[in-house]
Formats: C-alpha cells, sequence, structure tokens
C-alpha cells in the first residue's frame, strides 16, 4: 500500500516530532526517558523500551547518527545492566525486573512503585531490538552483550504466583495479588518470557491465559475482545503477527493482526453511534484508549450528569468513555489499516489542530468539555478555548509507540528485526504459534 | 401535633402487620401436635427449599411433617430476597422520585414497608394454609434421633424419607476485633431504625453490592471493601465493572484488592482496618455489615446419629440430591454451591421426586438455572461462563448486543448494560447468557425458555417480539448470528 506524498509527509512529521521527545526528555548520561514532560515526572521503564526500538527506526531516518543511536543505546543497557537489584525499597529492579518508575538522575525506584512485569517485558522488547540491530562491532558488540545479558537475568519463572503471571511485585507486601484477565496488551509479557532460555514461564500460564479470553460478536464484528485501543497495539509495535497463530486463533480462523484491524473497524463504527452523544465522535474521530482524563463531573446540556475519569484505562463499547480520546491512537493504528488512520487523523487536525501542540499529539482531549461554565475544576489541563479539555504535555508511551508503528507500517523495520530474534521465535513457538513467517 | 398523630397511626398499622406477620409465619401461641405414628416425609426447615418439598410432598398424596426452628419462609422471606428487594425498591423509588411510596429520607417508612411487603408476601404460606392441608408443623430445633428418626424438641418425628433443608446463614467474622466492634449481618440489618450516616460494608458478593447501592440511594454514605480485583466472584468481568462504576456514580466509595485486617472501635465510632497492596486504611463507620458469604446449618442435627456426613459445600450429596444416608436427602443452601432461592425451591421439588421413586440428576437441570444480583443495572446469568466453557474445552463464541443499540433502551433512557448470548462455536446450541440491565432479572427469564426448550440461535432469530423492547435485544443477538451464518455459507 503506498502513501500520497501528502500523507508520506503527514506521517512523516509526525513521526518524527513524536521521536524528538524521546530525546528531549531523556537523561542522556543513563538513557532514562520521562514518563511525561510534565516538570518532575520520574522515567518509566516502558518509555525506555519504547525509545530503544525508536534509536533504529531514527538512524534509518537520517535523524540521528548511527553512532549516537549506540551511544544512547549503549548507556542505557549499562545502567540497566549495573543498576542496584535487589529487595531493598530504593533498589532500581528484583530479579532482572525493573520498577515501573525511576528516578530521572539516580536511577532508584521512585516512591512505592512497582516492581512492573509488563513494562519490563516492554523494556525488555527494547533491549532486544537493540541487540538485534547494532551488528556492528566495538559499542555496537557491547549492546549485543548487554542485550543477552540483560534478557536473561529476568527471572520470569518467578513472577508466577499461584499459577498466574502476576502483574507486580513490592518489597513492602510482596506480589500483587491479581493477574491477568481476558486479552490485552500482555501478549509480548508471555512470549518473551517464555522465550527466555535462562528463567522462562511455563508455557501453561499462556494457556491458562487464553482461557479468559472472549470471542465476541460486537457491533458487526468477530473480535478478541479487549476494551482499550492501545491493548491491541503494544505487543503489535514489536512482534509481527500477520499471518501467525496460536492454537486460540487457529480455532477462530484469525489472527491476532487481524483481530486488531477488527477491532479498529469496531472502534469506527461505536464512535459512528456514539451511544453517549459525546461531541466530536465519528466514523473519523475515535480513540479511546487508555490515558490521561480530565476528573471533573459536569452537567450536560441535555441535564444528565457526565463523570469523566483521570489517567484511565477507557475502552470500546463497554465503556468507561467519557469522550476523551487519545489523538495519537488513530495514526497508531497505520499498519492496520492506513486509509482509516489517515481519515481520522487528518479530521482530527483539521477540526481541533490544538491536540498536536507543536506539531506533537497529546495525550487526551475531550470536546465534550466546553470551556466555560462546564469544565470547572479540569485538573492538570487547559480548557483554553471552545476547543474542549487537553491533557497537558505529552507522554512517552504515546510517542514511542507512534514512531514505531509508523515505522512498521512504512518498512516493517521492527518487525523484521525482531522476526529473526531467538527469543521471540522460541517464545511464540513454546506458545503454540505456528504457520506464516514462523513456517 | 397532626404529624404525630399521623405518626402514631402508623405505628399502629405497623403493630397490627406485624401481628398478621407473626401469625402467618410462626404464631407466638402456637403448641406443637403430637406427633403421628409415622410420616412419608420429615422436612427439617421451613425456608423456600422446606415449603417447595412440602408442597411437592403434598401433591404426591404424602404424609409430610415439617420441622422449622424460627419462621417459615426462612431466609428468603425473613431476611432475605424479600426484605432486601423492598428496600431496594424503596431506593429505586427515591432515585426515581416516584413509585414506591416511600417519602424520601424517611427511613422508617423504608423500614415499615419492607415489614409490610414481607407480611403481604407470608400469607401465601401461612401456617394456617399448610395446617389446612394436613402438614404437621412443630416449630421446634429439629435433630436426628436416628437413621429413621428426628426429634423435634425432643419429641420422636419418624419417617420413610427425610428432606434436610435447613439453608445456611451469614459467615461468622473472622476478622480480629470485629465481633468487639460490633457488626451487622443481612439478618440483623433489617433490625436498624435509623439510617447509618455511615455504613461500611465488608464484601462485595451480590449481597454487598445489593446493599451498598441501595443504602447510599436511601442517603447513607457507604463505604464498599472487596478482597477481589473485581466485585461479583461468580459474574464476568464487563459487568462487575459496570456494576463497580454504577456504584460510584451513585456515591460509593468502592475498595476493591483490600483485604479487611481488623476493626475496632475509638471516639465513638467502628473503624474497619483494611490493606491494600502495601497501604493501611481504616474506614469509619456508625455501622458496619459483613457479608462475606453463607455458610450451611448444620452443626445441630447430630447427623452422625443419622449416618449423614458432611462433605466441603455442607451437607454431601450426590447427584441426585441423596445423602449417604439412603432415606435422607437435602436441598438448597445447605448443600449447594449457588445460593438461590429458585435454585433452593427447584431442588428441593427434585429432591422429593428421587426420593419417592423418579431418578432425575440435578445435573441435567443445573445448566440452566437463572440468577442474578438486584443492582441497578441488574446483573442476570444463566448456564455457562466463557471461561467455564473454554475451560470444559468448548469451544465458545459470544453475540453481544448492547443496551445502548436497543430501541426501547433508547427512548426509555436505561440503555446501560448488554445482552450476551455464549453459542457454542460452530452450531446455534446456547451454552448461556449474561444480561447486564434495568430489568435484567425479567429478561433473563426469556433465555431461561429458550434454554430449557432447547431453542437455538437459528430459531430464536424468527420469534417475534414486540417492538419496542428491551428483549429486543436476544432478538437481536439472534439476527446477528443468522447474518453471520449466511455470510459464511
Amino acid at each position: 500500500m503506498r502513501d500520497e506524498p501528502a500523507d508520506q509527509e503527514l506521517l512523516d512529521r509526525l513521526q518524527r516530532s513524536a521521536f524528538e521527545y524521546l530525546l528531549a526528555y531523556a537523561n542522556p548520561a543513563n538513557g532514562l526517558v520521562a514518563d511525561t514532560s510534565r516538570p518532575g515526572s520520574p522515567a518509566s521503564i516502558a518509555v525506555v523500551g519504547f525509545a530503544l526500538s525508536c534509536y533504529p527506526v531514527a538512524v534509518e531516518a537520517g535523524w540521528v547518527t548511527r553512532a549516537d543511536a549506540a551511544a544512547r543505546t549503549l548507556a542505557t543497557l549499562r545502567f540497566f545492566h549495573g543498576g542496584e537489584q535487589g529487595d531493598g525499597a530504593r533498589a532500581t529492579g528484583y530479579r532482572g525486573f525493573y520498577y515501573h518508575f525511576l528516578d530521572m538522575r539516580s536511577g532508584e525506584r521512585v516512591s512505592s512503585c512497582e516492581l512492573s512485569l509488563i513494562d519490563t517485558a516492554l523494556l525488555m522488547a527494547g533491549v532486544l531490538t537493540a541487540g538485534a540491530y547494532f551488528d556492528g562491532a566495538g559499542a555496537e558488540a557491547d549492546i549485543r552483550t548487554l542485550s543477552d545479558a540483560l534478557y536473561r537475568r529476568v527471572d520470569w519463572g518467578w513472577g508466577v504466583n499461584g499459577g498466574t503471571v502476576s502483574q507486580g511485585w513490592k518489597p513492602e507486601c510482596g506480589f500483587l495479588h491479581y493477574g491477568w484477565e481476558g486479552y490485552n496488551e500482555a501478549a509480548v509479557l508471555y512470549v518473551l518470557g517464555m522465550g527466555s532460555p535462562t528463567h522462562p514461564l511455563p508455557s501453561s500460564c499462556f494457556t491458562d491465559w487464553t482461557l479468559t479470553y472472549q470471542w465476541e460478536h460486537l457491533l458487526g464484528e468477530d473480535v478478541l475482545y479487549s476494551g482499550p485501543l492501545f491493548t491491541h497495539l503494544f505487543s503489535h509495535a514489536w512482534i509481527d503477527f500477520r499471518g501467525i497463530r496460536d492454537a486460540f486463533m487457529r480455532e477462530k480462523n484469525s489472527d491476532y493482526f487481524e483481530n486488531t484491524r477488527r477491532t479498529v473497524a469496531l472502534h469506527r463504527e461505536y464512535a459512528a453511534r456514539n451511544p453517549h452523544g459525546f461531541k466530536g465522535y465519528g466514523r473519523d474521530f475515535w480513540g479511546v484508549t487508555a490515558g490521561d482524563g480530565p476528573a471533573v463531573a459536569v452537567r450536560r446540556h441535555d441535564g444528565t450528569h457526565l463523570r469523566t475519569f483521570s489517567y484511565s484505562a477507557r475502552g470500546v463499547p463497554f465503556g468507561p468513555d467519557d469522550g476523551t480520546i487519545a489523538p495519537w491512537a488513530m495514526a497508531a493504528t497505520a499498519p492496520f489499516g492506513v486509509e482509516a488512520a489517515l481519515a481520522g487523523t487528518r479530521h482530527l487536525l483539521r477540526h481541533f489542530p490544538e491536540v498536536c501542540p507543536e506539531g506533537r499529539f497529546c495525550s487526551g482531549f475531550n470536546p465534550t468539555l466546553r470551556a466555560g461554565g462546564d469544565a470547572a475544576g479540569a485538573r492538570e489541563s487547559r480548557s483554553d478555548g471552545a476547543g474542549g479539555w487537553l491533557s497537558n504535555g505529552w507522554y512517552g508511551l504515546d510517542q514511542g509507540l507512534l514512531v514505531m508503528m509508523i515505522s512498521n507500517h512504512r518498512t516493517g523495520l521492527i518487525w523484521n528485526l525482531l522476526r529473526g530474534n531467538t527469543a521471540i521465535r522460541a517464545g511464540l513457538a513454546r506458545a503454540g504459534f505456528t504457520g506464516g513467517w514462523l513456517a | 401535633m397532626a404529624r404525630a398523630a399521623a405518626r402514631g397511626a402508623d405505628t399502629a398499622a405497623d403493630e397490627a402487620e406485624q401481628a398478621a406477620y407473626f401469625r402467618r409465619v410462626r404464631p407466638r401461641d402456637w403448641a406443637n401436635p403430637v406427633p403421628r405414628d409415622g410420616y412419608d416425609l420429615a422436612v427439617l426447615g421451613g425456608g423456600p427449599a422446606g415449603l417447595a418439598a412440602v408442597d411437592a410432598a403434598l401433591q404426591a398424596g404424602l404424609r409430610v411433617a415439617l420441622i422449622e426452628r424460627d419462621r417459615l419462609g426462612g431466609n428468603s422471606l425473613n431476611y432475605g430476597s424479600i426484605p432486601s428487594k423492598a428496600i431496594i425498591g424503596s431506593a429505586r423509588g427515591h432515585v426515581a422520585g416516584a413509585g414506591s411510596a416511600a417519602p424520601a429520607g424517611d427511613f422508617a417508612a423504608v423500614m415499615a414497608r419492607m415489614r409490610r411487603i414481607r407480611a403481604r408476601i407470608a400469607e401465601y404460606h401461612a401456617v394456617d394454609r399448610l395446617c389446612a392441608r394436613g402438614v404437621d408443623i412443630f416449630f421446634a430445633e429439629g435433630r436426628f434421633g436416628g437413621p429413621r428418626e428426628l426429634l423435634a424438641d425432643g419429641l420422636p418425628v419418624r419417617f420413610r424419607k427425610a428432606l434436610i433443608a435447613t439453608g445456611a446463614r451469614p459467615r461468622p467474622a473472622d476478622i480480629p476485633g470485629l465481633a468487639e466492634t460490633g457488626y451487622l449481618t443481612s439478618e440483623t440489618l433489617l433490625d436498624l431504625t435509623v439510617l447509618p450516616k455511615h455504613l461500611v460494608i465488608i464484601g462485595g458478593g451480590p449481597l454487598g453490592c445489593e446493599a451498598a447501592q441501595a443504602f447510599a440511594r436511601l442517603g447513607s454514605e457507604v463505604t464498599l471493601v472487596h478482597s477481589d480485583p473485581k466485585f461479583l466472584p461468580f459474574e464476568e468481568r464487563d459487568a462487575a465493572e459496570l456494576l463497580a462504576r454504577a456504584l460510584t456514580r451513585d456515591g460509593v466509595i468502592t475498595r476493591l484488592n483490600t483485604t479487611v485486617v481488623g476493626a475496632h472501635r475509638d471516639g465513638g465510632r467502628k473503624w474497619v482496618d483494611a490493606r491494600q497492596d502495601e497501604v493501611r486504611e481504616s474506614f469509619p463507620g456508625d455501622e458496619i455489615l459483613l457479608s462475606t458469604g453463607r455458610i450451611p446449618n448444620f452443626g445441630m442435627l447430630q447427623l452422625e446419629s443419622a449416618g449423614v456426613v458432611i462433605g466441603p459445600r455442607g451437607i454431601e450429596v450426590d447427584d441426585f440430591l441423596c445423602s449417604s444416608n439412603a432415606d435422607v436427602y437435602a436441598a438448597g443452601d445447605v448443600c449447594l454451591a449457588y445460593k438461590y432461592t429458585n435454585i433452593a425451591a427447584a431442588s428441593a421439588r427434585l429432591a422429593v421426586r428421587n426420593a419417592f421413586g423418579a431418578r432425575d440428576p440435578v445435573s441435567s437441570r443445573h445448566g440452566a438455572i437463572p440468577r442474578c444480583t438486584f443492582c441497578d443495572p441488574e446483573i442476570a446469568h444463566i448456564g455457562l461462563h466463557v471461561w467455564e466453557a473454554r475451560s470444559s474445552k468448548i469451544p465458545v463464541k459470544t453475540y453481544t448486543v448492547m443496551m445502548q443499540d436497543v430501541d426501547r433502551a433508547i427512548t426509555e433512557g436505561h440503555d446501560e448494560g448488554f445482552v450476551k448470548i455464549h453459542v457454542k462455536d460452530g452450531t446455534d446450541e446456547i451454552l448461556g447468557a449474561t444480561i447486564v440491565a434495568t430489568r435484567a432479572s425479567e429478561m433473563i427469564n426469556e433465555m431461561s425458555v429458550i434454554m430449557s426448550a432447547g431453542i437455538g440461535m437459528r430459531q430464536l432469530a424468527h420469534i417475534l417480539h414486540t417492538y419496542p423492547a428491551q428483549t429486543g435485544a436476544i432478538g437481536m443477538a439472534a439476527q446477528a448470528f443468522a447474518r453471520n451464518e449466511a455470510k459464511s455459507s
């Protein structure tokens, strides 16, 4: 599928400005990247995973030199390799996993955040991407060595608590006592966990997880259901799910890539029906997902009350949906159907250009909340005009995902790199994936 | 003055209702009959299961004795389904601003209405009606004296067959300090005369969620503490999450993933001490409601003299509801995992049939038992859940219709929820259904008829519904199935 020149230019521009976030809000000394652009934001290890995956994209695009990208990557890997691993409250990680949020300078755990399995998986996906891309000598050889060492050190098997993969652990209270129920963004966690040559997850974990799947006919689409759009994107940033199938997808004669494609159709259909009468919603205005939100309660014109949420996982069609969309989300679905992604993105930018301050998408936008009257008390937000509520600043996850997805749409760079990765291939095989490029 | 006089009249009316209620469920001047030589069936417990068993036995022309230690109607009439639904009805009316007769903010009126409703419904199986049908009723503590004999306050009641239907009671507290602090259960909750300003509820099962929403709507500040990541452990995630949002919207402070570790009194208030991961938090309340499930009643029955064995769920029964004593059966909450009135009554009828000749396994009917949690929206389910089907290696596909896409739901302004029909993938066989809607308790009954009649999605697509109707959602799901099938053929 070839994009028109204007479309290429638009995607280029969005991708480049998204990437600039990862440079502007990074600490080059240790490679840590801030969770958000807001003052005092800690680093998120997931954002670092995205950043590590985006440096190769930037090298290929000519935005940074290969040597500069390698230097940043090496600094990052050295930091994670050398950071304190232990069960102390201020360590960087434990058993090869890392705390969700780290201090930008010291690299210590921030406040009482959890040792996060999914965020470590996203970090490791970036670590493996770096190891796959940098195939030269010198610093690049060091990258490969450290990449391998970091991945091998993660004790995935330890993260199994009560038969299921735990979401996290804290030194203060042990494992957080909830697991993964239903399909979501965790596929990459299972694949990396099962692919480990040193401390693998038992493959029964994946089978048990798929037992909680819901295959539903929803708004005209047959889908493996998960509400928030990002859950259908994160794992796909690294793994090319086209044409490969596990037992579940063989049973349903589909695959996870096709599932995201259908989910996009579902989101568009939902937005067209617009059951809650939210402003803006339509076939070219969608993207209900996890993200920042207004967190206010207002009375609407029809007299009903609208409760909006702060940062939360919004979903379609079961909700919660408070009229807030993620402006970056439509463009990030480009690999799954570029027409819909571009039609929505163009529509959004034409009617609500404020969602893209300095050319970079903010995290959340709610045009239903009009300024002057009903958006009083909005927290951490701007309501500076008729346009509605806008999340302040930028979020690193949004930017990293967008860079990768546009890259995968254009050239398949990340997908191709990880198709050849032994850990990814082993993990997919242990999860029962066959066919397509695995054959 | 006028108000005081009206209140006096209300009180007098309430007392008259209460007198009628006790005449119906347990006359104050009752004298137990002299036991006959022997009974075909002796029933222990006069709740929904016991009363259904008595009715079934009478229809079969059997001679029946009924032993009840408290009141006829059991938990369902006296403390559970009926009183809670009466209070929920008042709370709904309170929100809607009409209908349910209880003046806003008048908790005494809400409770008086509950008592009136309870007294009225008690009439349908009142003591004098059962006596007129020839039942010997013993209001007494019952226990086994031997394999074919019960003792009712020591009086020997001999039987050919016996049915244990002693039900269940609220699980007592094993939380340090809670007993000393003082707490309510679903039973003692009904003794409240004043609406608690702050109510802390421990346990987010059906009962806890219902009470949380009802009391919040009546004006209490309610905190609902639940140890799991989602409310309603028996229901699917989408339903439970929708309920959690509805509770929050009604002002309930919800705490999931939160374990109660203790309780204490301080400054004239009761405090529930809880822990979520590493965070400790204490919730103050004027009252604490404990709703962490129900446990079967059998401790006082001297089961060993009849050779009746206890299992993990209570009285151990086989697929025919027969205990380890071939002449003793059990039904309802005392032996079943799902503790619902309809299941109790149905199992009791089955047990009586099986005790007197039929061999009808309970498993053949268990798949199609509808149940409901009466929050707003209501959450109803029948048959298999997706995870149950998938765990049994049954391929399953769910046809979902959002209530927000149903014309009647839109016109009525009650468009929250969904209908999900779980189908064995590749066939049109219906495995189960979950409905979340304002009146899901009614809508699920259509699914009960459909499943009981063995109607599949293909046939269902041709069954007419009124238009517009909330149950149109069921038809829409079937039509989606038919469209899908046409597309793939």
